[in-house]
C-alpha cells in the first residue's frame, strides 16, 4: 500500500527525471548531427572541393568553388546592405525611443523577423529578378538583407540598452550633444555586443537556402552580381535531392563545410567576443 | 570684447550641435522607418502579385483541392492542410519535450550546467534548415520507413491516422523534423519565462511542504503560463513557415490524406519547388497567393506570441 506521501515522492522523482531526459534528448541532437556530418562528409572533402567547379555525375574530381565564392558574394553584399540599415535603426530604438512610435517599430521588426524566409524570397523576386529578367547574386543579397535588417536592429538595440545610463549622463554633463554622446560613448561601450549581434545575424543568413532558390538561382559555373549564382546552401539542396550517389557525397561534404562555418561564427561570437554578455535570441 | 566673442562662438557651437543632433536624429529615424517600409512593401507586393489568381479563382481557391498548372486549376486546401498538420505534429512532440527541458534548465540544474546546456541548445537553433533536411533525407526517412512507421501501424493501425503504406516521407516525418527544429525556440523562450518567476513564489510553496515537482508544476508554470504559451506560438509560427527541411521530406504530393504516413505538401514547399519554373499568368499568382495566406497565418500567430511574451517578462522580476 502506497501512502499519499510516498506517492507524491514518486511522482516528484519520476517527473523530475523526465525533465532531465528531455534535456538530454535535445542536447544530444546537436552531437548526433555533428557526428553524422563528420562521418559522412569528411571523407568527401578534399582540396578539389574548395578549388574546382562542379562536374556532372559520374566524373570525379569536381568541387564547389563556385558555390563557396557565390555564398561569399551574396552574404557579403547582404551584410553591406543590411548591417548599416539595421544598426542605425537599432540606434534609433535604443537612444531615441520613449514614444509609442518606437515600440511600434520594434514590434514590426519582430514580425519581419518572423516572416518565413521563402516569402522574403518572393519579395526580392518581384523587386529585383522581374525587372532584371534574370536571377542574380544581387537579388539573393537583397533577399538575405531583408532578413538581416530586423535581426541586427533588435540585437543592436538590446546591447546599446545595456550601456549604463550613468555613462550617457556623464557625457552629456561634459557638454557633449546627444549624437556626440551616442557616437563617442554609447556605441563604443556597447560595441562588443553589437558586433556579436552582427556576426550572429550574418551566420544565420549564410545558411539560408529558401530565399535564394529563385533569386540567386543556380549556376554550374562562376556567377556574378548580375548573373545567376550558386551558393552553398542551394548546392546542398540540389545535390541532396538528386538521385546520384556521388552528388549525395558532395552534399554531405558541403553540409560539413557550411555547419563548420556557421558554428564557428556562433561559438566565436558567443564565447570569445560576448564573454559574460547574455546574447538575446535573433 | 574677448568674452563677447567667446559667448558668440559658444552660441554658434550650441547651434551647430543642435543642428547636428537634429540631423543625426533624422538619419536614424529614416532607417527605423525603413523597417516599416520594407514590411509594407512585402504586404503590398504580395497582394498585387496575387491579383490575377484572386480575380480568376476567388474565394473558392481556399477550399479547392485541385492543383493542375496545365489546366490552370489551383486550390490551396492540400497545402494549407499539409502546413497545419505537419506543424501540429511537430508541436505535439516539441512542446512537452521543450517545456520539460526548460523546467529542468530553470528549476533543477545548477546555474553553470544550465548555462552550458542552454549554449548548446542555442547552437542547435543556429543550424541551417537545409542541413536538417540533408540529415532527414538520408537518416530519418529510412528510419521512419523501416522501423517507426511499421511499428506505429502494428500498434495503432486501427486508427485512420496510421494506415496505408510506409513511404518514409510524408506528414509524420515532416512533423518530426519540425519538432527537432522548433525545440530550441520552445526551450529558450519558456526557460526565460520560468526564470522570470519571482523566487518568493517557489520558496513559499516549498515552505508549505510541496515537493520540487509540485512547486514547479502548480506554482511556477502557472505563473509563467502566458510566456510559455508565447513560446509555443513562436515555435508554431516557425514551423508553419519552415521551408527547406520540410520540402525535402514531405513527399510533394498535393493531396489531402487522413493518414499521417501519406506523402503531402506544404505551402512553403510548393513555393520552393514550383515558383522558379511557374509559367503563365495564373500559376505564379496562385503561388504568391499561397504565400500571402502563409504570411497572414505567421503574422497573426507571431503577433499574438510577441504580445504574450511582452506581457510576462514585464511582470516578473528577473532572476
Amino acid at each position: 500500500m502506497i501512502t499519499l506521501r510516498q506517492w507524491r515522492k514518486i511522482v516528484n522523482a519520476v517527473m523530475l527525471t523526465l525533465t532531465g531526459v528531455s534535456t538530454v534528448l535535445t542536447v544530444s541532437v546537436l552531437f548526433i548531427i555533428l557526428g553524422l556530418l563528420l562521418y559522412k562528409g569528411a571523407s568527401s572533402l578534399s582540396w578539389n572541393f574548395f578549388t574546382k567547379l562542379p562536374v556532372p555525375t559520374g566524373e570525379t574530381g569536381g568541387g564547389m568553388a563556385n558555390a563557396i565564392v557565390g555564398s561569399l558574394q551574396i552574404v557579403g553584399l547582404a551584410g553591406l546592405i543590411g548591417i548599416p540599415i539595421g544598426f542605425l535603426a537599432g540606434v534609433y530604438l535604443s537612444e531615441y525611443e520613449g514614444k509609442q512610435f518606437a515600440s511600434f517599430v520594434r514590434y514590426v521588426a519582430d514580425l519581419l523577423n518572423g516572416v518565413p524566409s521563402i516569402i522574403v524570397g518572393i519579395l526580392a523576386w518581384t523587386l529585383v529578378v522581374l525587372p532584371m529578367k534574370s536571377n542574380s547574386a544581387m537579388a539573393g543579397a537583397i533577399a538575405l538583407s531583408v532578413m538581416l535588417i530586423p535581426i541586427v536592429t533588435r540585437q543592436t538595440e538590446q546591447f546599446l540598452r545595456e550601456v549604463p545610463l550613468a555613462l550617457r549622463e556623464g557625457a552629456l554633463a561634459l557638454g557633449a550633444s546627444k549624437w556626440q554622446t551616442i557616437a563617442t560613448v554609447v556605441v563604443p561601450a556597447g560595441s562588443k555586443g553589437v558586433l556579436t549581434g552582427m556576426i550572429l545575424g550574418v551566420a544565420r543568413i549564410a545558411g539560408e537556402s529558401a530565399p535564394l532558390i529563385f533569386t540567386a538561382g543556380f549556376n554550374q559555373y562562376w556567377g556574378g552580381m548580375r548573373e545567376p549564382t550558386a551558393s552553398l546552401p542551394v548546392m546542398i539542396y540540389t545535390r541532396a535531392i538528386s538521385p546520384f550517389d556521388d552528388w549525395h557525397q558532395q552534399a554531405w561534404a558541403a553540409g560539413l563545410v557550411l555547419i563548420a562555418l556557421v558554428l564557428t561564427a556562433n561559438i566565436l561570437a558567443r564565447l570569445v567576443l560576448a564573454k559574460g554578455i547574455s546574447v538575446p535570441r535573433g | 570684447m574677448a568674452s563677447t566673442a567667446a559667448v558668440a562662438t559658444a552660441r554658434v557651437k550650441t547651434r551647430n550641435s543642435q543642428t547636428g543632433d537634429n540631423i543625426a536624429r533624422l538619419i536614424v529615424l529614416v532607417f527605423a522607418v525603413s523597417l516599416l517600409v520594407i514590411t509594407g512593401l512585402l504586404v503590398i507586393e504580395l497582394y498585387i502579385r496575387a491579383a490575377p489568381a484572386r480575380e480568376k479563382l476567388g474565394w473558392g481557391f481556399l477550399g479547392s483541392t485541385a492543383w493542375n498548372p496545365v489546366t490552370e486549376e489551383f486550390g490551396a486546401l492540400p497545402f494549407l492542410y499539409g502546413t497545419v498538420v505537419t506543424s501540429l505534429v511537430g508541436m505535439l512532440i516539441s512542446v512537452p519535450l521543450g517545456v520539460g527541458a526548460a523546467m529542468f534548465l530553470s528549476e533543477l540544474a545548477p546555474a553553470k550546467i544550465s548555462n552550458a546546456l542552454t549554449f548548446v541548445i542555442e547552437l542547435l537553433a543556429a543550424i541551417p534548415s537545409v542541413i536538417y533536411g540533408l540529415l532527414a533525407i538520408f537518416t530519418l526517412v529510412p528510419l521512419m520507413r523501416l522501423y517507426v512507421e511499421p511499428f506505429l501501424k502494428s500498434l495503432l493501425g486501427f486508427l485512420p491516422l496510421f494506415r496505408g503504406p510506409a513511404f518514409g516521407v510524408g506528414y509524420l516525418t515532416a512533423g518530426v523534423v519540425l519538432a527537432i527544429m522548433t525545440i530550441p525556440f520552445v526551450i529558450s523562450v519558456s526557460r526565460e519565462a520560468l526564470l522570470a518567476v519571482p523566487r518568493e513564489q517557489r520558496e513559499a510553496a516549498l515552505a508549505l511542504g510541496a515537493t520540487r515537482w509540485e512547486t514547479t508544476w502548480q506554482i511556477v508554470v502557472p505563473y509563467a503560463k502566458l510566456g510559455i504559451v508565447g513560446a509555443v506560438f513562436l515555435g508554431l509560427a516557425r514551423a508553419l513557415g519552415e521551408t527547406m527541411a520540410v520540402t525535402m521530406v514531405i513527399g510533394n504530393s498535393p493531396t489531402v490524406k487522413a493518414s499521417l504516413l501519406a506523402p503531402g505538401y506544404t505551402i512553403a514547399a510548393v513555393i520552393a519547388n514550383e515558383f522558379a519554373e511557374a509559367g503563365g499568368r495564373i500559376h505564379p499568382a496562385a503561388l504568391v497567393e499561397l504565400g500571402l495566406v502563409l504570411f497572414g497565418l505567421t503574422i497573426v500567430i507571431n503577433g499574438a506570441a510577441r504580445l504574450m511574451i511582452i506581457a510576462t517578462t514585464k511582470k516578473g522580476s528577473k532572476r
